[in-house]
């Protein structure tokens, strides 16, 4: 966090103490019950405002470098990249294969070492750690895979019970948090099946519980999701948001599916050549990709091939009115706009085209729309969506 | 029946030398498992890419099973004679076959535990370090079991191989069937006494082949 963004925490949270306080002596609350109300609001929503306060950093990465040296080259894996990541994060880092991106995740737990450069996890410096320090520290930072890299020799309880072994568990407590993970991943009846007789998405979920077995403070996620299918993929996702929203899990996902990074994820960076080229929130990076990559990336989930074609086909049939283009941004679309500007203004609202996609930090699209009445009504409605914070073109080129 | 087809046939003499037989391979059996394995993990940990990647002592491991596998077997008897006579007192009996059964049968079964070993997917290995397991962990809770069915297939095949040299260490003065097949068999001529030292032996290679196929298929749960 800013150190700036403190400061306005803080005098933010004298604010609301300074509220709480006058509740107490308020005259007009009466009444003890509404009183305890008023206060039990206000105690929530500081809460809320302490809790974001502590939403500093997890895992920061200075200078990272890492250099694998072939015959006749030597690549840059990674190249000299920094980056910070606030707990309870959902972080999402995009990239084409090759990009390094599956080196960076490696070296977050330290599977492949650092040429050069700083990691630290949780306020614990990973880098300059013994072998044997190293591996508690690991604990604390759960993996799963692409390939899910269980044991086929042991069920599902003796898979996710695997790194409660390792780190000394006793037997019966082992029994009771893998009997909880099962429940949490959705997996309940299924312990003593082994990994050959489940399918992708349960192997997976296997897969999950055992990062989770012992209360990690970080989740990687290498590539996740990139062996399932569609339906199975969403479902993995809303596994992680529950998780992350439910245990206040930091997670780092890295994936070549923008679809991911949208469906879940609160900060991204795009990654090229080793270097990260793009970063930011989901949203911003949605509507403002500025790098090649990142725009090829946009348009893997928002692309829409037919665009061109049915701008052209709404120019040459829809004569009459205006053709207005609305861009969503944000928590906007949940508006029923388009409802409010037909009952509140004398216009009919023919639409045309358009895609709306959600993220984490709201929905974000572009719709064609046709208004058709009296110019003054148009006009006025137009206005009108113009204070709201949709942003409005009138006869948008094609 | 019998009398008439093996005329020449003392059943107790026969029990005698399939007791021996036994024994010779079980021990065996028992000890190039145990060095073989040994061996193998040597060879493939200290392997390009292993948990403990080093050179030297993967060249070494390497040229020691080489040179063991490319003696020949009765060669390897005669060679180790007297070591044989140190380690059992004696140079004579299913007791002195056995240094060189084991000596001749590690080096072939820890080449196919090293087989074995590089079957294991690398990414469970990895899974293991990211959850903090430290290498004995790595070699007794991963590698192991995850090749265990390849390892009772590698001893499957290597039993019947010792059942072979048992009956090659008979021929200079082991015991067992192939001792008995051509001292009571062979030089006194009496071919039926051949005959049955084969089916017995045939009948114990059957066996072990069935005990290992199926203890394989038990533990593979892929």
């Amino acid at each position: 966090m800013m150190p700036g963004n403190r400061r306005t925490d803080h005098s933010l949270r004298c604010q609301i103490l300074q509220g709480v306080t006058n509740t107490l002596r308020d005259e007009r609350a009466d009444n003890d019950e509404v009183r305890f109300s008023v206060l039990l609001q206000k105690s929530v929503f500081l809460l809320g405002v302490f809790d974001n306060g502590g939403k500093d950093s997890m895992i920061s990465i200075k200078n990272l470098s890492k250099v694998f040296q072939t015959k006749d080259q030597e690549v840059r894996a990674v190249d000299d990249l920094s980056l910070n990541i606030k707990k309870g994060e959902i972080y999402g880092v995009i990239g084409y294969s090759g990009a390094g991106k599956s080196t960076f995740i490696r070296l977050l737990n330290r599977l492949e070492d650092p040429t050069a450069g700083e990691i630290t996890v949780d306020d614990q410096d990973l880098t300059g750690m013994s072998k044997g320090r190293l591996r508690v520290a690991r604990q604390q930072i759960g993996m799963i895979f692409q390939h899910f890299n269980l044991l086929w020799s042991r069920t599902v309880f003796d898979n996710i019970a695997f790194p409660l072994e390792i780190a000394g568990v006793s037997k019966s407590d082992r029994k009771k948090r893998v009997d909880e993970l099962i429940d949490l991943v959705g997996l309940s009846g299924r312990g003593n099946s082994y990994p050959s007789q489940l399918s992708g998405g349960q192997k997976q979920r296997v897969g999950i519980a055992r990062a989770l077995a012992n209360n990690p403070k970080v989740l990687l996620c290498d590539e996740a999701t990139s062996a399932l299918d569609p339906e199975t993929t969403d479902s993995i996702l809303d596994l992680l948001v529950d998780i992350n929203e439910k245990l206040g899990l930091t997670i780092v996902l890295i994936t070549h599916e923008m679809h991911v990074i949208r469906k879940i994820c609160h900060q991204v960076a795009v990654m090229e050549q080793g270097k990260v080229v793009e970063r930011g929130d989901v949203l911003d990076v949605f509507l403002h990709p500025e790098k090649p990559v990142t725009k090829r990336f946009v348009d893997q989930v928002m692309g829409d091939p037919d665009r061109e074609h049915s701008l052209q086909l709404i120019h040459e049939q829809y004569r009459s009115g205006e053709i207005l283009k609305l861009h969503f941004v944000g928590d906007t679309a949940g508006q029923a706009l388009i409802s409010d500007v037909s009952r509140n203004y004398k216009v009919d609202v023919n639409i045309l085209h358009g895609k709306i996609t959600q993220t984490q930090k709201g929905a974000y699209g572009t719709m064609f729309v046709q208004f058709q009445g009296e110019k003054e009504e148009i006009d006025r409605a137009i206005s009108y969506i113009e204070s709201t914070s949709v942003e409005v073109e009138v006869n948008p080129d094609v | 029946m019998f009398e008439q087809l093996f005329p020449n046939v003392n059943m107790e003499d026969i029990i005698t030398a399939t007791n021996e037989t036994m024994y010779m391979t079980l021990i065996s059996v028992a000890g190039t498992f145990i060095l073989g394995l040994l061996l193998g993990l040597l060879l493939y940990l200290s392997g390009p890419g292993g948990l403990w990647e080093n050179k030297p002592l993967n060249w070494f491991t390497a040229s020691l099973v080489n040179v063991f596998r490319a003696i020949p077997f009765i060669i390897l008897i005669l060679l180790l004679f007297p070591f044989t006579d140190f380690l059992m007192n004696t140079i004579r009996g299913p007791k002195a076959a056995l240094p060189a059964l084991i000596i001749g049968g590690a080096p072939f079964y820890a080449r196919l535990v090293e087989i074995a070993l590089k079957e294991v997917d690398k990414g469970v290995v990895e899974a293991a370090k990211s959850m903090g397991a430290k290498y004995s962990t790595i070699i007794f809770k991963v590698l192991l079991p995850e090749s265990m069915p390849a390892l009772i297939s590698g001893i499957t095949v290597t039993a019947i191989a010792l059942i072979g040299y048992t009956a090659v260490a008979g021929v200079i003065g082991a015991g067992g069937l192939g001792d008995f097949a051509y001292f009571y068999g062979f030089q006194r001529n009496d071919f039926d006494i051949v005959v049955i030292c084969t089916i017995l032996i045939v009948l114990i290679v059957f066996i072990f082949q069935f005990i290992g196929d199926f203890t394989s298929r038990k533990l593979d749960k892929r």
